[in-house]
């Protein structure tokens, strides 16, 4: 099938459309980010960093980091295996298995924190076994990390299965004739084919895991110097009107998110061309 | 060994939904609440609107970035990925700087009588925001794949431009708009980060169900909040198997 | 090394694809699987190579049953279709594949891996990758890869089916070529005759799961066993009909038939080129149509009281003189097979004296 090259010469009725393109974005978009930085930055980029600097802050970057950085390595590490299995395998209830993966981009993040309340809270399901071991999950790390870890679930996965879907086994079954083992096959065949899905899967998750409010919002409580992340700092400067603080985060937050996606634009293009 | 990475979510997702399903058990009137009904249709007609505004616009998009050559297009192919990477909340405070009351927009748009911040508008123009990708990078691919052939042979035979778009290139775009504004649809309903700072959570006009269901929380009624969750996520289920119907007849690939 | 296959069953779901097929290669053969699409033959042979489980019969190797070894372990060499080369490792490194997997030392691995380049005729090719090879040449690359790790077998799965005729020729002459220097027992999967013919010792025919025929090319040209080889190899003209008297009668044309009773009805096989013709106004049949075909001529005539005939003779043919279309000639078939229907018998030829 042809592929048709892009029109150079737009005429003036094209030209209205991609100007009317460039607005519609521009606004809805751009604009706002632009609003914001200049907000942000209407004290001067000194006392932007002084805000960002107070130790309030500082904790909750790092424990954003904290959690996002284990969901980045349990799910990218699941994700991969996931992928195999369900590309690569025939079994019964893979439709099933295949619809559960999609389940955590439907819920809502309020949602999420709530079923886990009901879980780990008080009175929820777990509370018992949990009181015995003295361990306690909401209003605590692991509750953030948990809810984090269901919130960023899919991405990895989905991303390396479209790879490996169209990449078919071919390859795969030539390495298995050549003698190499399982494992050698896929370390030196899969993972190297894979590459660019599996950067982009991880990229996709860490921003995800960065940005993730609501839910840890509810199962973490926003306890300032305990389970309070990046963006829950941000809402509850918000509420105490500590706007200076909180707009400072949010620049800092979509600063990071905006390198984050010059990496997604850099990976999807080298994921394209990869095959 | 695998399996058991599985596992680790099929209990997660299957407890959540017993979770939800505790409070369903004689709570149902918990639902139905004034509040809580008026919070369920806000959102249903914010989004509605949100995914009509995006199915066309996003379509526009779409059809700039294939079928165009024009400085800049890259730029902005890129930025229609922006709302994957940035924080929902985030988003809500951008736009709440740049339409609220202590911005030159805002003050100048309240004078017009066109508040913006803390009312309806600006919960669409927020889902609007977070769903920009869902339906350009579903037409994308379709828009890619398209055999410019076709049009021709329509041309030879005489088709104007308006029956060449409307017979020959929309049909087969339209299971991924229609899958893409599903999603998007789906996604606006739980919109939380976003909403809650630009939407004044006034109840009656601008409280959605996610903050309702939230606020439940935090006032300690985890039952009506698990109600209203019920109500929300069985639509999100729907939607989401609808979504991937279409794309699996279609064989279309979202992401 | 020798290759059995018994009583091999394989179906896809409903679809019954391998129907009870045995078969043997000898060590050092070099075999052609030949066959329509869909028929089954690289389904057998996924099967032996291990990449397909059998659902009955088993595979043996020199007479040890195999059927139990994982693909990695029994030392067969594959050439897939599509090459499946390794995208992102160069021509050097996918060639050395084999060997390093199962622990060749470095300077084994390059030893091999030019060895095979420059008997490939791919030599200074080793840093490239795949992408920038031409179709020829990816292909030369598999099969050097499969060869590396010096497999008893060699299975070879349609492998000049995704490049073009002249490529595909010069193809067909390296793997005869190789087979001639390596003498490793081989099979190669092909739906094209003249590929079969020109290239292998032996060629089996496969349609729909089962095993037709097997035999050199002269024997399945000269003497087809079963309907399918003797309409599907070369060109044949197809008729059904009943014997009477001795014969089977197509409309004018009497086509002589021993050893079947009458009133038993047949379906007789008649090549293009075993029949003659002259010119003769009270003749069986009239021309049609004369088609040059480069070198040959095919000529198309209509017989009375039936269907056409076709026939095909070279060019310069003394058959040919002064027959032009619209005149009548009388057709005399010199070599037929009938296949009587209904029943597994094969052919009886019946050949008159030229």
């Amino acid at each position: 099938m042809a592929r048709r090259a892009r029109t150079r010469q737009l005429t003036g009725a094209q030209r209205l459309i991609v100007l009317l393109v460039f607005a519609y974005l521009g606004l809805i978009l751009v604009l706002p980010l632009g609003a914001m930085a200049l907000r942000a930055l209407a004290e001067g980029p000194r006392i932007l960093l002084l805000t960002l600097t107070e130790p309030a802050a500082l904790q909750g970057l790092l424990l954003t980091l904290f959690v996002a950085s284990i969901c980045v390595t349990a799910n990218g590490l699941f994700g991969v295996a996931g992928a195999l299995v369900l590309t690569r395998h025939r079994f019964l209830g893979r439709r099933v298995l295949d619809a559960l993966v999609d389940l955590p981009l439907a819920v809502s993040p309020v949602m999420t924190g709530l079923a886990f309340l009901l879980i780990f809270g008080r009175g929820g399901w777990l509370d018992g076994p949990l009181d015995l071991l003295g361990l306690k999950v909401t209003f605590a790390v692991p509750g953030l990390v948990l809810a984090t870890l269901f919130v960023t679930f899919p991405f990895t996965l989905r991303e390396v299965a479209y790879v490996l879907e169209e990449l078919g086994t071919s390859e795969e079954q030539a390495a298995m004739t050549l003698g190499a083992s399982p494992w050698q096959t896929f370390w030196l065949v899969t993972l190297p084919n894979i590459r660019f899905g599996l950067g982009y899967g991880i990229v996709l998750t860490l921003a995800r895991a960065l940005g993730e409010f609501g839910a840890v919002l509810v199962v973490g409580g926003a306890i300032s110097g305990r389970t309070q992340t990046a963006t829950t700092f941000i809402y509850n400067a918000l509420e105490e009107r500590q706007e200076a603080a909180a707009y400072g985060m949010a620049l800092l937050l979509a600063v990071i998110s905006v390198a984050l996606l010059v990496a997604i634009e850099w990976l999807k293009r080298r994921r394209e061309r990869g095959q | 060994m695998i399996y058991v990475g599985v596992l680790v979510v099929l209990p997660l997702a299957a407890l959540v939904q017993h979770g939800l399903a505790d409070g369903l058990l004689g709570l149902w009137r918990a639902a139905a609440t004034p509040v809580a009904a008026q919070a369920l249709v806000l959102t249903l007609w914010t989004a509605a609107l949100m995914a009509v505004i995006n199915a066309v616009m996003g379509t526009l998009t779409a059809w700039a970035l294939v079928r165009y050559e024009f400085p800049g297009r890259s730029v902005l192919s890129a930025l229609v990925d922006l709302p994957f990477a940035i924080p929902t909340l985030v988003t809500g405070v951008m736009l709440v700087i740049l339409l609220g009351p202590q911005s030159p927009l805002g003050d100048w748009l309240a004078a017009q009588g066109m508040p913006i911040a803390f009312a309806p508008p600006a919960i669409v123009l927020a889902l609007l925001f977070i769903t920009v990708p869902f339906v350009v990078r579903a037409v994308e691919p379709v828009l890619l794949e398209q055999d410019p052939a076709e049009e021709e042979a329509a041309r030879t035979l005489g088709a104007g431009t308006w029956t060449v778009f409307w017979r020959i290139l929309l049909p087969p775009i339209l299971p991924a708009l229609l899958s893409g504004t599903i999603r998007s649809f789906a996604r606006a309903l739980g919109e939380l980060g976003s909403v809650i700072v630009v939407s004044g959570n006034i109840p009656y006009r601008t409280l959605t169900a996610p903050i309702y269901i939230f606020g439940e929380i935090e006032s300690g009624q985890p039952q009506t909040a698990a109600a209203v969750s019920v109500v929300l996520l069985a639509l999100a289920l729907v939607l989401a198997f609808a979504a991937r119907g279409i794309e699996h007849a279609t064989g279309v690939h979202n992401g | 090394m020798g290759i059995r296959v018994a009583g091999l069953t394989k179906r896809f779901g409903e679809f019954l694809a391998v129907d009870d097929v045995s078969l043997t290669v000898e060590s050092g053969e070099l075999v052609a699987f030949l066959g329509p699409s869909g028929g089954g033959k690289s389904t057998i042979l996924r099967i032996i190579a291990g990449l397909e489980t059998a659902d009955a019969g088993t595979v043996s190797f020199n007479g040890q049953p195999a059927d139990h070894l994982h693909p990695s372990a029994r030392g067969v060499g594959f050439v897939f279709q599509h090459y499946a080369l390794f995208r992102h490792m160069t021509v050097a490194a996918n060639i050395a594949f084999g060997l390093r997997v199962q622990g060749a030392s470095r300077r084994r691995q390059a030893e091999r891996v030019t060895e095979l380049l420059d008997l490939m005729g791919l030599t200074g090719l080793g840093h490239r990758y795949p992408s920038q090879l031409s179709g020829g040449q990816r292909q030369r690359v598999a099969l050097a890869r499969a060869l590396a790790p010096e497999p008893k077998v060699l299975l070879l799965d349609e492998p000049f089916g995704a490049v073009d005729a002249k490529v595909r020729e010069e193809l067909r002459h390296w793997l005869r070529k190789l087979h001639d220097e390596v003498h490793v027992t081989s099979i190669f999967v092909t739906h094209d005759q003249e590929e079969a013919f020109s290239v292998a010792d032996k060629v089996m025919v496969i349609h729909r799961g089962r095993l037709e025929q097997s035999g050199t090319p002269d024997e399945i040209l000269d003497h087809p066993r079963t309907e399918f080889v003797a309409r599907f190899i070369g060109e044949a003209n197809v008729f059904e009909t009943r014997v009477q008297g001795g014969a089977g009668q197509v409309g004018a044309l009497r086509i002589p038939v021993e050893g079947i009773a009458d009133g038993t009805p047949v379906c007789i096989v008649v090549r293009f080129y075993d029949l003659k013709f002259w010119r003769d106004d009270r003749g069986c049949a009239r021309v049609v149509r004369m088609t040059t075909l480069g070198d040959r001529v095919k000529v198309e005539a209509q017989i009375d009281g039936a269907g056409r005939i076709f026939s095909q003779f070279p060019r310069r043919s003394s058959l040919l003189h002064g027959i032009a279309p619209g005149c009548r000639i009388q057709i005399e078939v010199t070599l037929s097979r009938a296949f009587v229907n209904g029943t597994e018998d094969g052919a009886i030829e019946t050949a008159t004296d030229c």
